[in-house]
């Protein structure tokens, strides 16, 4: 029998349930390895070597090597992991959390100082703010890389 | 005895102690979140506790998906800032009080509640920034925090997490455990995390003001009706993340006004937008 799982319908988001750690558990774990220098150091300089020590899927190291956070994310990944990916790459939370909206970095910065984003058409798949899916990319950067694709 | 004088609620957003260890505090993007902490400050320093009990979640740090406790008391004599990807925050260990927590852990989980019980981990951010904002003085390394501390970890990354309503039960747990301790102790109980924020996905960035500032209000005045809102609201209302202000109704429940004693007194309140991607709320409730 299905279980409650009464935010399936937030939109532009995606819940780290159990049946999602059960998904990404060496994704996750991989990113925690990068806690560890000398780790860090193994990942840089031969990122597919060392991915392929991890008993993850292709689509998971696909994902980790594009850095797509999204993609991350619905194969499992939680985001306090991933941050580990995002700190060996020297990349901040701000940074790592617009990259997931097609905004620039300057882009979303300028969205967090004016107040952050509205809660307005973003409560409910199916309303018209600016995380629904039928609205992305948000930004310039996702718009380059549409193009670039 | 033991006694429970007061709460502190606080955010604990990773950049800012990475602003306060980068020396950037006096910037014009920091200067006004800073500026909210300056009461609190001198406030703790004029009355400071014997111990805090300081409610917080382990951000993917100590505890990696091989093992995710839901409440984890920290028993041991020290616990070391962690390396969180960056190097270890330079400020001061952690100093435990070994026999309060054992005596704690005696007590709630004979309350029903199932701890996990801690003797070594690092502490994170979740820990170490509410300390960097409360505490005047020195932080380096080779200083000292002016108290004891008792790390308590909540799972509010891997869901579900335990609800608003089982967190407000487990403060009233923490206070009857606190109050039958014989050593004459001035104890605080802090609560960390939130207010709105995402951190994943097309809607990270979400930040809902009108929101936060009603569900504080309403920790406040009405804490039980608070503790019945249920986990979705927060998901939908204050983004994924926002979920972490669960852990602030430890500390409401752990309140002399919700077992029978007189309402809290406010003394201080600081809500400000933007903290990175974080909605940073603050409170002060003094027992009276």
């Amino acid at each position: 029998m299905a279980l409650e799982k009464p935010y399936q319908d937030v939109p532009g988001t995606t819940i780290f349930d159990a049946e999602q750690s059960r998904k990404g558990y060496w994704l996750n774990q991989f990113c925690m390895s990068l806690m560890k220098a000398g780790n860090r150091a193994r990942f840089k300089a031969d990122e597919a070597a060392y991915l392929d020590g991890w008993p993850m899927t292709d689509a998971q190291r696909a994902a980790v090597r594009a850095r797509d956070l999204n993609e991350c994310i619905r194969l499992g990944g939680n985001i306090y992991f991933l941050a580990k990916l995002g700190a060996t790459d020297g990349r901040s939370f701000q940074q790592m959390a617009g990259s997931m909206t097609g905004m620039t970095e300057a882009e979303y910065r300028e969205m967090m100082l004016r107040g952050g984003r509205s809660i307005e058409g973003n409560r409910f798949v199916g309303e018209d703010g600016d995380a629904q899916a039928h609205r992305q990319p948000q930004g310039a950067a996702g718009k380059t890389a549409d193009k670039e694709a | 005895m033991a006694r429970i004088t007061a709460s502190v609620y606080t955010s604990h957003v990773p950049a800012i102690g990475a602003a306060l260890d980068q020396g950037k505090s006096d910037e014009p993007y920091w200067r006004p979140l800073f500026r909210g902490y300056d009461f609190s400050k001198s406030w703790l320093a004029e009355r400071r506790p014997d111990v805090v009990f300081l409610v917080y979640n382990d951000h993917a740090t100590a505890f990696s998906l091989d093992l995710i406790p839901t409440f984890a008391i920290g028993m041991g004599e020290r616990f070391d800032p962690a390396d969180e990807g960056w190097g270890p925050r330079p400020v001061p260990p952690v100093f435990g009080h070994p026999a309060l927590a054992a005596h704690i852990a005696q007590s709630v989980i004979q309350q029903d509640f199932d701890l996990t019980l801690v003797n070594r981990m690092d502490v994170d951010h979740g820990l170490t920034v509410p300390l960097s904002l409360m505490c005047a003085g020195p932080q380096g390394a080779d200083a000292a925090w002016p108290f004891k501390v008792i790390p308590f970890a909540v799972n509010v990354v891997q869901y579900p997490v335990p609800s608003g309503r089982r967190c407000f039960q487990l403060g009233q747990a923490l206070r009857r455990a606190v109050e039958t301790f014989d050593e004459d102790l001035d104890v605080q109980v802090w609560g960390t995390g939130g207010m709105s924020h995402q951190l994943q996905g097309p809607r990270a960035g979400l930040i809902n003001r009108e929101w936060d500032n009603a569900w504080m209000d309403r920790l406040i005045a009405d804490p039980a009706a608070c503790s019945r809102v249920p986990h979705i609201d927060y998901v939908r209302e204050a983004g994924s993340e926002g979920i972490e202000l669960v852990m602030w109704l430890i500390a409401r429940g752990a309140m002399a006004d919700v077992a029978g004693g007189a309402a809290p007194k406010v003394a201080h309140r600081f809500y400000h937008v933007p903290c990175s991607n974080t909605a940073v709320g603050h409170l002060i409730l003094e027992d009276t």
